[in-house]
């Protein structure tokens, strides 16, 4: 309870208070703010990432309502295996990264670590994917931009142009989340790292339990992304 | 060099509105000026009270002086008046744009294509102009405009009115004039560097003057004539038979008739849609005949588009289309 | 009156000012008075380009047919005034400025949630700057600020990429501050300050804080799309590939118009701090004045179709966004009554602060009225892009927000720097503003109903005088700006030196911190046992 209400609150005044605790930032007066400033913080910032990318989502929903059948070729061109395989192991590094929350306030530094490393993994195991997705394109020739040539049992009598917005969209959809992939891994080498030092305990967990949000946050992005990108259609 | 102030304002007259030319100006001044009033009794009440005070309890002494007693029923007032004025306002205001909203039916249609930086007008019976629009006095008139780059807008300020003109689709506006005379048009929406001089003249004339005008501007051509030409030589003809033997529809009569998607989905058949269909085929999937309609974007310009439109709306069919 | 701050001398005593000396102490820094310092000198730049920009406008229209600039230097102009002012002054004036040094103080904290991310959010609007300074310096851009396609994305070969990264950048900047400041309102007020205790100021930023999260990140989406449509020609926004340039208008106003709100809505919070210190009143109707900030952002959300009424969108979706603009006045209405009734059996003095208070209130009504014209859809038809919108929002903008700005700066600017400037200048300042500022823009409303478009760079001779008036004023309005630019800055070395409280207000920052405050703020952290403003007899409050 942070409201501290006059009468009730914890006396700022004592001798706790003269000694703080080592990971208490100055401006802070108690580790519980210091926590709960950081949780709200994250979650303020992951509602700006949800308006970012929501502005993405309405503008690819509005065009695909406007050029269905190019979409729905342009959709068939991507792997859904690759995709699903993706999708499988996201979810798996949010269970990964659950367990790494979880040991950090166990105070297990071993399977901290661990479960941080498995994470990086399966978080580097999407990117590859992702990345020979993209080098696939390449030498399919439907990259738009650079070499968008499509051959006409690809288009399958869709208007080209549409199935090249289409790709804009995968492309640009996808590689911002892999720009958000790549970010959190470097978050979570440093969280390794601190987790290896001993700076991650079950008093101090505040910065894992912000990676993890972070981390659950770009997963979800990713369960949205794979059906309205992947799956567009049926066969 | 800068004339004298003085110079000008005697020159120019001292407006503070427009000629009011059409039927809806009155309308629209008539809001204006309730708009006016209430914001200057407002402005003068705010200003006042604000003077007032500022002078009566002016700082006399390092006295506080004891606080004013909370009221809820002075709060509630003064968030309900605003809201009353502001339904008021609301409701009389739409009800104007409601009202003009729809062109009568039995408008003199014009086709109007805004291109950077210039505007091309396209009278039905064939005359065009550029940067100009003759109208006659009296006669409801509807434009149906496009752009061929970016946004444009055809303002009239003496009419009260102006609409976009986007490229891709169509837009239209419409106005009765009541005055004759010249009146000025503007492009207002920023469209690049010459933007400033998009400009043009409106001439309103007397019918028998107009009628005269356009004689003495007859094209070989009207639009619907012109269409027929572009509708045979572009090959429409091979698939849209007058029979309906050919594998699209007989396009007789089917101006203003419904159109059923195969996704469910109905469309009117008006200039839009003709516009699409003839651009952008694939995003019209009409159920019970095959996909198989070419795209012509690229291949004709938004005036010969227009001309296909006029001529397939004279094949008959019916009105009432926005 | 003051509690218990020892009046040491200031050069004596240590503060934030001098606790350290170096550019590092400055540009390493994590206090936020001294992050707020930085911002004051960097947006004040950008309102010296912007306002040039502006004086070159007004000379332009001096004649029909442009007296200074041809029409492709004139857009240019009109774009960077825009977006010089919109983005890199107004939305960061007052809460970058003014909010970073006040809120850790208001609430009795010593320093923002998170300092690290409020020292990042300025070297991001720094770098943002440079970007849109380089498009400036290297040819300037004419996109208007607007941005509109296919005009932006396709047609134009200015430096679009380059305004468009520096005001993408810049978003950065204005989300980071949000976040700090909401963490910081919600977590870290002193004991005994609740919510309905805090000063309206912070509620005003805690509004706008909710704005700059939500709303910012879908410019930042928006012009990424733009910069894809201009680079890969991907044709979000190109109808001849398939693209639709009304959805452009659809993202870029769902983030502008709350963006306005965004540009006002600290500048209200303002005057609710003059308002009460210059009569040594309590503000009447404190609640209502809290409630109505959260229902200006929230309601300011579903509005934006209001820009659009003349687009080719749907009539139903303009009634739909008619009613809403309509809704959206009521607020910032009750607003301006309970100001007043404020005023009424107070003690008014007329120091510099209360002057700039006093004209918000009367021309944010000037200007909030006209909104009303806009939002009666039959009139917008007519008025839409001509000289009454120029008219409406420089109302709000300059005679609000800016009027708001320059308020709170007289009104801090002794607990900020610690000295005092001289009255007289301020006052006439202050006046001379007010007058020039009306004779520049009150002809602007009639240009705009007699029909003269705006970003028109030469216009029908019979426009003229109205033009040249507003010009005049312009002039008044430039010589008003730069009146206190000049006793300000000679104050900080030559203005005596200010006592704590030298207006005798209330608040954490007057009553618990001397001028200038320390680097941590407060010896100890106040408890809170009592509401905002609580002028006078405590026992008289039992209202």
């Amino acid at each position: 309870m942070s409201d501290n209400v006059a009468a009730g609150g914890p006396d700022i005044n004592l001798p706790a208070h003269r000694h703080p605790h080592p990971g208490l930032h100055s401006h802070f007066e108690t580790m519980e703010q210091q926590r709960e400033a950081g949780t709200l913080g994250i979650w303020v910032f992951l509602a700006t990432e949800i308006l970012f990318f929501g502005g993405l989502f309405a503008c690819y929903v509005e065009m695909r309502a406007i050029h269905y059948q190019g979409f729905q070729v342009g959709s068939h061109l991507l792997e859904r295996n690759f995709g699903a395989a993706m999708t499988f192991i996201l979810l798996a590094s949010s269970f990964t990264m659950a367990m790494a929350v979880h040991s950090a306030r166990t105070g297990s530094r071993r399977l901290l670590v661990v479960f941080l490393v498995l994470t990086i993994v399966l978080g580097a195991a999407f990117l590859g994917i992702k990345f020979t997705e993209y080098g696939q394109k390449w030498h399919e020739h439907l990259v738009p931009g650079f070499n968008f040539q499509p051959t006409s049992e690809q288009l399958k009598g869709a208007p080209a142009g549409n199935v090249e917005m289409f790709l804009c969209f995968y492309f640009f959809m996808t590689g911002l989340h892999a720009l958000h992939m790549i970010i959190g891994i470097g978050i979570l080498t440093v969280m390794t790292i601190l987790g290896l030092k001993g700076r991650i305990n079950a008093d101090r967990y505040s910065y894992i339990e912000v990676s993890g949000l972070y981390w659950h946050f770009v997963d979800i992005i990713w369960i949205y992304l794979f059906p309205l990108l992947y799956l567009v259609g049926g066969r | 060099m800068t004339p004298s102030l003085s110079g000008i304002l005697l020159q120019g007259g001292f407006n503070l509105r427009p000629a009011s030319a059409s039927t809806m100006a009155p309308d629209v001044d008539h809001l204006y000026f309730i708009l006016t009033g209430i914001s200057i009794f407002f402005s003068v009440l705010i200003f006042g009270l604000i003077l007032y005070f500022m002078i009566k309890y002016r700082k006399r002494s390092d006295a506080i002086p004891p606080p004013t007693r909370m009221s809820i029923p002075l709060e509630v007032t003064w968030i309900v008046i605003p809201v009353l004025i502001c339904a008021f306002l609301f409701v009389r205001a739409s009800a104007v744009f409601v009202h003009y909203q729809d062109p009568p039916s039995g408008s003199l249609e014009i086709f109007v294509v805004g291109k950077q930086w210039m505007w091309h007008i396209q009278h039905s019976e064939g005359p065009r102009e550029i940067n100009q629009l003759h109208i006659p006095i009296g006669v409801p008139i509807k434009l149906t405009m496009t752009s061929q780059d970016v946004i444009h807008d055809f303002f009239v300020p003496a009419f009260r009115q102006k609409m976009d003109v986007v490229p891709g689709r169509y837009t239209t506006e419409w106005f009765q004039a009541t005055q004759l005379g010249t009146y000025h048009f503007f492009c207002s929406q920023y469209c690049g560097t010459s933007h400033s001089g998009m400009i043009g003249w409106v001439t309103v004339m007397k019918p028998e003057d107009y009628a005269g005008w356009l004689r003495s501007n007859a094209t070989p051509e009207s639009s619907a004539v012109a269409g027929r030409r572009l509708f045979s030589q572009f090959g429409c003809e091979g698939c849209h038979a007058p029979d309906g033997a050919g594998k699209g529809p007989s396009l007789t009569g089917i101006f203003g008739k419904t159109a059923a998607l195969e996704n469910g989905e109905t469309r009117t058949v008006d200039e839009g849609f003709i516009r699409q269909m003839i651009v952008n085929p694939a995003s019209l999937p009409v159920s019970n005949y095959p996909q198989i309609m070419p795209t012509f974007s690229g291949q004709l310009d938004e005036e010969q588009i227009m001309q296909l439109v006029a001529y397939i709306k004279s094949l008959g069919g019916t009105e009432g289309s926005k | 009156m003051s509690a218990s701050v020892a009046e040491i001398p200031v050069e004596s005593r240590v503060h934030y000012l001098n606790v350290d000396y170096g550019i590092k102490s400055w540009l390493f820094t994590t206090d936020h008075k001294r992050i707020a310092l930085l911002y004051l000198g960097s947006i004040t730049l950008m309102f010296f380009i912007g306002g040039i920009a502006a004086l070159m406008m007004r000379l332009n229209l001096l004649e029909p047919n442009g007296a200074i600039v041809n029409p492709e230097t004139y857009n240019k102009l009109f774009s960077m005034h825009g977006i010089v002012m919109v983005w890199f002054f107004l939305v960061p004036s007052i809460p970058a400025t003014l909010g970073n040094f006040l809120v850790p103080l208001m609430i009795g904290a010593r320093d923002v949630a998170f300092p690290k991310l409020n020292l990042l959010s300025w070297y991001i609007f720094i770098i943002g700057a440079c970007f849109t300074l380089y498009a400036v310096i290297s040819g300037g851009v004419d996109t208007g600020w607007t941005f509109y396609t296919p005009l932006s994305s396709l047609y134009l070969t200015t430096h679009v990429l380059a305004a468009a990264s520096g005001i993408f950048i810049t978003g950065f900047s204005s989300i980071l501050t949000g976040l700090n400041f909401i963490v910081t309102i919600h977590r870290m007020r002193a004991p005994g300050l609740t919510w309905f205790r805090l000063p309206l100021f912070i509620w005003s930023l805690y509004a706008t804080s909710v704005i700059f999260v939500l709303a910012t990140p879908v410019l930042a989406t928006t012009l990424m799309l733009v910069g894809l449509e201009r680079v890969f020609h991907a044709g979000f926004f190109d109808p001849r590939l398939g693209g639709d340039p009304i959805l452009f208008e659809h993202l870029f106003w769902f983030y502008s118009h709350p963006a306005v709100y965004i540009m006002i809505l600290p500048a209200m919070g303002v005057i609710s701090e003059l308002i009460t210190a210059f009569s040594k009143k309590r503000i009447f109707g404190y609640k209502a004045i809290a409630y109505s900030s959260m229902a200006i952002a929230l309601v300011g959300f579903f509005v934006w179709g209001h820009h659009m009424f003349v687009s080719g969108q749907s009539a139903y979706a303009g009634l739909i966004f008619s009613a809403l603009s309509f809704a959206v006045a009521i607020p910032s209405s009750v607003k301006v009554f309970n100001w007043t009734a404020t005023l009424y059996k107070g003690s008014i003095s007329y120091d510099a602060p209360m002057l700039y208070a006093l004209g918000f209130i009367g021309l944010f009504t000037m200007g909030g009225l006209t909104g009303l014209f806009l939002a009666s859809m039959a009139v917008d038809v007519h008025v839409h892009d001509t000289y009454f919108v120029i008219a409406h929002f420089h109302y709000i903008m300059v005679g609000g927000a800016v009027m708001g700005y320059l308020g709170g700066i007289h009104f801090w600017w002794p607990k900020i720097t610690g000295r005092l400037y001289p009255d007289v200048w301020a006052r006439l300042a202050a006046v001379t503003i007010f007058l020039g500022f009306n004779l520049t823009f009150f002809p602007q409303y009639i240009l705009g109903y007699l029909g003269m478009p705006r970003r028109f760079a030469m216009y029908p001779p019979e426009f003229q005088a109205l033009n040249v008036l507003s010009t005049a004023g312009a002039s008044i309005l430039g010589i008003g700006y730069f009146i206190p630019f000049i006793y300000l800055l000679w104050s900080i070395r030559y203005g005596p030196v200010a006592p704590a409280n030298p207006w005798g207000a209330k608040g954490l920052e007057w009553e618990r911190a001397p001028s200038p405050p320390p680097k941590e703020n407060f010896e100890e952290i106040p408890v809170v046992t009592e509401g905002a403003y609580m002028y006078g007899n405590p026992e008289s409050y039992n209202v």
